[in-house]
């Protein structure tokens, strides 16, 4: 049931199944407001649910003396035919109102636990009244979002591999911040997002074109955020000694008034470096870790705290020779390298286990913390 | 700790001083806090370490002992200060924090409600994420851990953004001046579903909670609880795997000499040592990992759930 991440709610309009639904009806409500497919004389719209204060729990019980011995599996448990609801759509029936009957005409519904019939009436409520619920995009939201649906786009970062990446880089307000986002600005969205408009989140790239930061539009930053993300390229800034000038902005309709053309930045220090590193899609095509590590090298000692990102095992070399690399550097300290673990757990009365599918990788973090040459 | 006082941020000009907090590096897995005093020293394996010796130094920098040993000096984050503090209980560590961070939605100008305080590991970081603006109210029943909590945040700097309130959340529930001013609320309780009638008074709407419990049968009471007026209710368990990350030399298999097969790993210096001393028919070196034989196979369940919204 989750709705697709929209730019902009105004006059956009949103697929569920096969049909589009405005999204007026959302504007002045609520973020958590629950919404329900319907249709009306317009044709689909979706409205508002008024949710039930207190749903009755039904009373599960382990010792329930039903099972699935009856059950045999030759499709004629269910009398009512597309056909029949094709009808009763057209007729007008909420899905509500599909739902019960289909109940109704299920031969097996009765003879099933309590359990599955919650699971039956769950199951058919997703498919003939979908719900909407709105959420405020936040960086985890809009990971967990891309994750379940495009997990190539932000290079499968997973959340926790997220929340690890910014926890380790010590992202706070009032840092300066290098990223090299290369998963369509998730990365950059997500730093800016935890310095609240205070400090910069340098966007650093290989060769002449900025690396798309699309997805920070989904961030709903205001211009104070907006105007702390900068593009530059990592040439630049390797030549830079006391200045970096900052050519690029975002995207000029990433938010409203973002264009940064010739604004200077004091010093070209940065707190920490964030580098997120697809291997798997770009093999040769640029390592912007390395070029990232030499930059660390002019940084203040222990400021720069480097946390990265990649998707190969440390066996197969990205994160090990870059491990090789930090320990030759000479400058590294603390080097960890560290692969997340998530797991989800169904917690129902009398029916806790781990979730049945999981995510079975989350790429792997290296960190470290730069110390003195001397 | 944080880079919010301009004057004490990290940068080319900023030195070790008398009165800041270092971070004395000895191992990854051997780290001290300490208040560098002018007078004082530093005696441990090593030898002894002179704290005037570090003043004027830049953070980052490797010291010497009166025997020639060293350490090296880092500047204090959060995640390094949940490795050095002193454990008054059971803390919080790496991965559950950032989770909780994330998961809980705290920006900088979030306000925080937090019980227990425990050692303080979780609130570090929790003020880092809502500094300069926002504010962190944790709450412990137990008079002495939360002045020992005080004191802590004293010397990292966050007095400013943490106060610790003397309080039992199971019996009492947050005191009546947050109701309806917390953006999220942490709960690391033995009994949280007592709390949680208190977390939804407390609560902005669409607000988070979420609650930490080293037992299952702690998360299925408080998810029964939870389902009167939160939604979104989810459990999830996060833990990480490290890695060993070595070099190792693939000698060529000799077949008069019986020949080894391939030699221990070793680590990179180490290395370079042997190399002067002259093995030279060996191939060069690989670069090998193997996840750490042990690790954390457990620490709690972390139970996630927002404030139902009402129409």
């Amino acid at each position: 049931m989750a709705a697709r991440v929209s730019h902009d709610p105004f006059g956009k309009t949103l697929k569920i199944g096969n049909k589009t639904y405005s999204l007026q009806p959302l504007i002045g409500c609520h973020f958590g407001s629950l919404f329900q497919v319907e249709t009306g004389g317009n044709g689909p719209f979706l409205s508002p649910v008024i949710q039930e204060s207190n749903q009755e729990e039904k009373g599960c019980k382990i010792d329930d003396p039903k099972d699935n011995r009856a059950l045999v599996d030759n499709n004629t448990a269910q009398t009512l035919t597309g056909d029949e609801i094709d009808v009763m759509r057209r007729e007008g029936a909420t899905g509500n109102e599909i739902v019960e009957a289909l109940i109704a005409n299920s031969a097996t519904f009765d003879k099933k636990t309590s359990f599955s019939q919650e699971k039956y009436r769950l199951k058919k409520q997703k498919k003939y009244a979908p719900r909407v619920l709105l959420r405020r995009p936040f960086a985890r939201s809009i990971c967990e979002t891309y994750f379940k649906k495009y997990p190539t786009r932000i290079g499968f970062l997973r959340v926790d591999s997220l929340s690890l990446l910014l926890s380790m880089a010590n992202i706070t307000a009032h840092s300066d911040v290098l990223v090299v986002d290369m998963i369509g600005g998730l990365l950059t969205g997500a730093v800016a997002e935890r310095m609240g408009g205070m400090g910069y989140v340098c966007n650093t790239y290989i060769g002449v074109n900025p690396y798309p930061i699309d997805i920070v539009r989904m961030f709903n930053f205001s211009d104070e955020i907006c105007k702390r993300i900068v593009q530059s390229p990592l040439t630049e800034l390797s030549a830079c000694e006391n200045e970096i000038s900052l050519q690029h902005g975002p995207p000029e309709d990433s938010c409203n008034t973002v264009s940064l053309s010739n604004e200077k930045l004091a010093s070209p220090t940065s707190d920490s470096v964030i580098v997120e590193r697809i291997w798997i899609f770009k093999p040769h095509n640029g390592r912007p870790g390395y070029g990232c590590l030499d930059y660390c090298q002019r940084s203040p000692p222990t400021s720069v705290v480097f946390s990265s990102f990649c998707n190969l095992p440390p066996i197969s070399s990205a994160a090990c020779n870059m491990h090789a690399q930090f320990a030759a550097w000479e400058n590294g300290n603390w080097i960890a390298n560290a692969e997340p673990w998530l797991r989800e757990y169904q917690v129902l009365p009398s029916r806790t286990h781990p979730h049945m599918q999981m995510s079975a990788f989350g790429g792997y973090i290296l960190t470290g913390t730069r110390i003195c040459s001397a | 700790m944080l880079p919010t006082d301009p004057a004490k941020r990290l940068s080319f000009q900023r030195y070790v001083s008398d009165g800041d907090l270092v971070i004395v590096y000895e191992r990854h897995d051997n780290m001290k806090a300490i208040k560098v005093c002018e007078s004082s020293v530093l005696q441990n394996r090593f030898g002894v370490f002179k704290h005037s010796d570090w003043i004027g130094k830049p953070f980052g920098s490797k010291v010497f002992s009166n025997k020639g040993g060293f350490v090296y000096l880092l500047a204090p984050t959060p995640e390094l200060w949940t490795l050095v503090l002193s454990h008054r209980t059971q803390i919080l560590y790496i991965a559950d924090i950032s989770f909780v961070i994330m998961y809980l939605e705290i920006v900088p100008g979030c306000l925080v409600l937090e019980s227990g305080t425990g050692s303080g590991s979780l609130t570090t970081s929790l003020a880092r994420a809502v500094a300069p603006s926002g504010h962190v109210y944790t709450f412990d029943f137990h008079e002495q851990r939360a002045a020992s909590a005080r004191e802590d945040f004293e010397r990292t700097g966050l007095s400013s953004l943490v106060t610790v309130g003397v309080r039992d959340i199971q019996g009492e529930g947050f005191p009546n001046e947050f109701t309806g001013k917390a953006d999220s609320v942490f709960l690391d309780l033995p009994q949280p579903w007592l709390a949680i009638p208190s977390v939804g008074k407390m609560l902005k709407q669409d607000g988070i909670l979420c609650s930490f419990s080293p037992c299952i049968e702690q998360v299925q009471r408080s998810c029964e609880t939870l389902r009167s007026n939160f939604t979104d209710i989810r459990t999830f368990e996060v833990l990480i795997r490290t890695y060993e990350v070595r070099e190792v030399k693939m000698n060529r298999f000799q077949g008069n000499e019986g020949g080894s097969i391939e030699s221990l790993p070793c680590k990179r210096r180490q290395r370079s040592n042997e190399e002067i001393n002259g093995l030279e028919n060996s191939s060069p070196p690989v670069v090998m990992a193997r996840p750490s034989s042990e690790a954390r196979g457990h620490t709690g369940y972390l139970t996630f759930a927002r404030l139902k919204c009402v129409l």
